[in-house]
């Protein structure tokens, strides 16, 4: 009697919770996909960016965020875009991509982030690129040169480049070597990614007889570079192309001065900043090179430059960036670099699209605009952006310059050029842009 | 547990007397009550739940190595970079389309960790204590840096990992989860239910491993090598058959965790990861499953709860970042100090003590009843 009623009390209990877990669903019919404008209020458009603000690559690019911060809220002061102010949230990603891919997850989902904006680095935006483009979300003006954001919109097609990418630029150093250095052995010191490839690829186009020792380094590896510079020394190479960050700069001449390896240098632009990378060699020597020394050790360095920076202060776009520094940084205290110029440069380029998008904003709209618009954007780029439905790469250009007491003296005109066999041409004309009187993109 | 089988009846008694069923019951349960938490969670929370399985699958094993079967291993997350690469790597092969090809992909990941558990397990067996610890160590340095070795591994910006469209996903379990969920299956949701399923699958296979004469004489070679010896057990088999027990677990978390960063790289599988594995394990209770499950909740929770905590407190992102470790590293301690076995290790102890006072309580009443 009593096991006939426990029985049937179990039997309620399991018909209970399975109509209470059927209850819960809803059955067949299903609701369409709705539009994606995620990020975007009447008031606000949120963005996001994941950057190195810890670990061996922050020093210089953990800069590069409080230039966009300045810069938006120059923007937002006066009145924003279109009513609305941008808010941006930025990340840590100690340049690990398997951090980026967490951060950038919880960027999507928990803060619900319109675009990404300026996400830094060559093995670090790779990691999310194909999330990005998969979950519709506009990836745009990525801080990296690589040839994979632009290249090929059909694979990618919500991801812009931004800077000259390194193909090109790869293709403008080797053409200035080999018309003015005919007889210098070359040596390549590349990061072990893509960003080394793509610059070898384009100096490849133009001194595949010239090079003569090919030396790769991992990020976060090994920091001696003894071994690499001996082997430069070994085989006669007398002029090394670098295509590495700012921190590999510094490693390379501490280990070229420890083997008594003595050479001509040309860093491309990504690891070229000569306040940043003397204050490196003053860190990283413990001061056995002082900082103003280590500056004077660039002296003669040859590198590439497709922006205005600090050591031409009477550029009209360095006058606005200064301005909007001085007045919107948050920590007052520090200085304008040129890190924080490029910070303020892309985010320039973003109030531009987001003026040119107009007032209805989706993540669809603001690709289409870039597409349809971006070519025709004046803004502090030395060369013209290339952006089209059929390429999504940044600057088309950039000139040759030689570091002299830490500033730089143009060796070549702007060389414009794209990927591929394109010619490289001379092409001042996006040079002489100048912005507009209120600072603000119309 | 007598009270809970009186209350379940006849019906139940024929069920809980065998562990596998018993195992496979309370898994189903375990499975429904996830699918049905993970259904009506953001798509952010199913993230957190994704990687709250696979650390819970890798600690699982490696709390049976250590905990049972008394081997310290700093190495497993070197055992789950060997996973996760294979999986990616079948995955970049097949394209990583369909189901079957993650099935394939995930039984790879365990049969190569399970080769792997093998080479490694042999020495290992012939060591003790902090000797293990050290040569599992090596691995946990060591392998790694062999993707930048070896170009096919990807170097050190990783193999990107391709993982199914909820719409390619066969339609039957599309219909399934809408039925169930009222919320259309993506590849959020899809990797939460999937890691979930195979924590729950991996979970009655540990336990019921643990239940049987494999798991006693683990115990037995845990408690005194020599007397077990004696008793006829072959030492170094049982604790190589261990390491490869706990191996595959890491290789199927591996297999996971790839699916679910989209990224494998070296950058993923430090020796922190190792030691964070370790830590879920003590946090939780050494040699308990579901101690493996809470450490692993821990795990996948409280570093961004930590950041939350400390971005609302007016932190910077940098600074918010930089007290994560700390919160975690004092709640390590805490539950060091304050339940030295470990939360369930604790928990169990406290009702075990409330029981037998209860029971000495009623024996009491009794005997006084009697007397009056």
């Amino acid at each position: 009697m009593r096991n006939t009623a426990r029985r049937a009390v179990q039997v309620v209990c399991v018909l209970t919770t399975a109509s209470l877990l059927a209850a819960c669903g809803a059955g067949k019919e299903r609701p369409s996909e709705d539009g994606s404008a995620v990020g975007v209020t009447d008031t606000t458009i949120k963005i996001g960016a994941h950057f190195p603000l810890t670990g061996p690559a922050a020093p210089g690019y953990s800069e590069i965020p409080s230039g966009h911060e300045a810069f938006y809220e120059y923007v937002n002061d006066a009145g924003g875009v279109h009513g609305r102010d941008i808010e941006m949230v930025v990340k840590d990603d100690a340049y690990n991509p398997t951090n980026t891919s967490a951060v950038t997850n919880d960027m999507i989902l928990q803060d619900e982030i319109f675009a990404m904006v300026s996400g830094l680095g060559t093995p670090t935006h790779r990691a999310v690129v194909q999330r990005l483009n998969d979950d519709g979300i506009p990836d745009l003006f990525v801080s990296s040169g690589s040839l994979q954001w632009g290249d090929d919109p059909g694979k990618s097609p919500m991801t812009f480049g931004w800077q000259t990418d390194y193909e090109i630029e790869g293709k403008i150093i080797g053409q200035y070597v080999k018309e003015n250095m005919p007889d210098a052995k070359v040596g390549l010191f590349l990061q072990d990614d893509d960003f080394g490839e793509d610059g070898e690829k384009g100096t490849r186009e133009f001194l595949d007889s010239q090079i003569v020792d090919v030396q790769k380094y991992t990020p976060g590896g090994s920091t001696d570079f003894s071994p690499q510079m001996s082997s430069f020394k070994s085989k006669g190479v007398d002029l090394v192309i670098g295509f590495n960050t700012p921190s590999y700069t510094a490693l390379s001449q501490i280990a070229a001065q420890g083997v008594g390896f003595k050479s001509k240098w040309f860093y491309s632009n990504v690891g070229s900043d000569p306040a940043l990378v003397g204050g490196l060699l003053a860190s990283m020597t413990k001061g056995k090179i002082p900082a103003e020394q280590g500056v004077k050790l660039m002296d003669g360095m040859m590198t590439t430059e497709y922006l205005s920076g600090v050591d031409a202060p009477d550029d009209e776009w360095v006058k606005l960036w200064q301005k909007v520094w001085d007045n919107y940084s948050k920590k007052g205290s520090e200085k304008l670099t040129n890190y924080r110029i490029y910070g303020m440069a892309q985010a320039y380029t973003l109030v531009q699209a987001l003026q040119a998008n107009g007032k209805d904003l989706t993540r669809e709209s603001i690709v289409k605009t870039i597409e349809e618009e971006g070519s025709s954007f004046e803004g502090p780029g030395l060369a013209p952006f290339r952006f089209s439905a059929d390429s999504h790469l940044g600057i088309s250009g950039m000139s040759v310059v030689e570091i002299k007491n830490g500033a730089s003296e143009p060796l070549t005109p702007v060389l414009v050029t794209d990927i591929g066999d394109a010619p490289i041409e001379e092409d001042d004309s996006a040079a002489s842009d100048a912005p507009p009187s209120s600072g603000i993109p119309e | 547990m007598e009270r809970l089988r009186s209350i379940l009846g006849p019906l139940a008694r024929p069920i809980t007397s065998v562990p596998l069923a018993r195992h496979l019951v309370v898994a189903l349960i375990a499975f429904v009550v996830a699918m049905a938490v993970i259904g009506a969670s953001s798509q952010y929370l199913q993230t957190r739940y994704a990687e709250m399985a696979y650390f819970a699958i890798a600690a699982g094993g490696l709390t049976l190595l250590t905990g049972l079967s008394g081997q310290l291993s700093l190495g497993h997350g070197a055992l789950m970079a060997v996973g996760a690469y294979a999986a990616t790597l079948v995955l970049d092969r097949t394209g990583g389309e369909t189901l079957a090809d993650v099935f394939v992909a995930l039984l790879v990941a365990i049969a190569v960790c399970a080769l792997v558990g093998v080479v490694v397990g042999v020495p290992a067996a012939r060591l003790h204590g902090p000797y293990i610890a050290g040569a599992t160590l090596t691995l946990a340095v060591a392998v790694p840096r062999l993707a930048n070795q070896w170009h096919v591994l990807g170097g050190e910006q990783g193999l990107q990992v391709p993982v199914p469209r909820a719409a390619e996903l066969p339609a039957w379990i599309q219909d399934l989860v809408w039925f169930f969920t009222a919320v259309e299956i993506d590849q959020y949701s899809f990797l939460a239910y999937l890691g979930w399923l195979l924590l729950a699958l991996t979970f009655v296979a540990l336990a019921n491993l643990s239940r049987s004469r494999v798991g006693r004489r683990w115990r037995a070679v845990r408690d005194d090598d020599v007397s077990a010896e004696l008793a006829g057990i072959h030492l170094g088999r049982a604790r190589v058959v261990a390491f490869t027990v706990s191996a595959m677990a890491a290789g199927l978390a591996g297999g996971l965790m790839a699916m679910n960063v989209r990224l494998t790289a070296p950058g993923a599988f430090t020796i922190t990861l190792s030691l964070t594995l370790l830590a879920a394990v003590v946090l939780g209770g050494l040699g308990s499953l579901p101690g493996a499950l809470i450490g692993a909740g821990v795990l996948a929770f409280l570093p961004h709860f930590a950041t939350d905590l400390g971005e609302s407190a007016g932190l910077s992102a940098t600074q918010a970042a930089e007290v994560t470790p700390v919160v975690y590293g004092l709640v390590l301690m805490l539950v060091i100090l304050l339940a030295p076995a470990g939360i369930v290790g604790s928990l169990r102890s406290l009702v075990s003590r409330a029981s037998r006072t209860s029971s000495l309580a009623s024996a009491l009443g009794s005997t006084k009843e009697k007397t009056t």
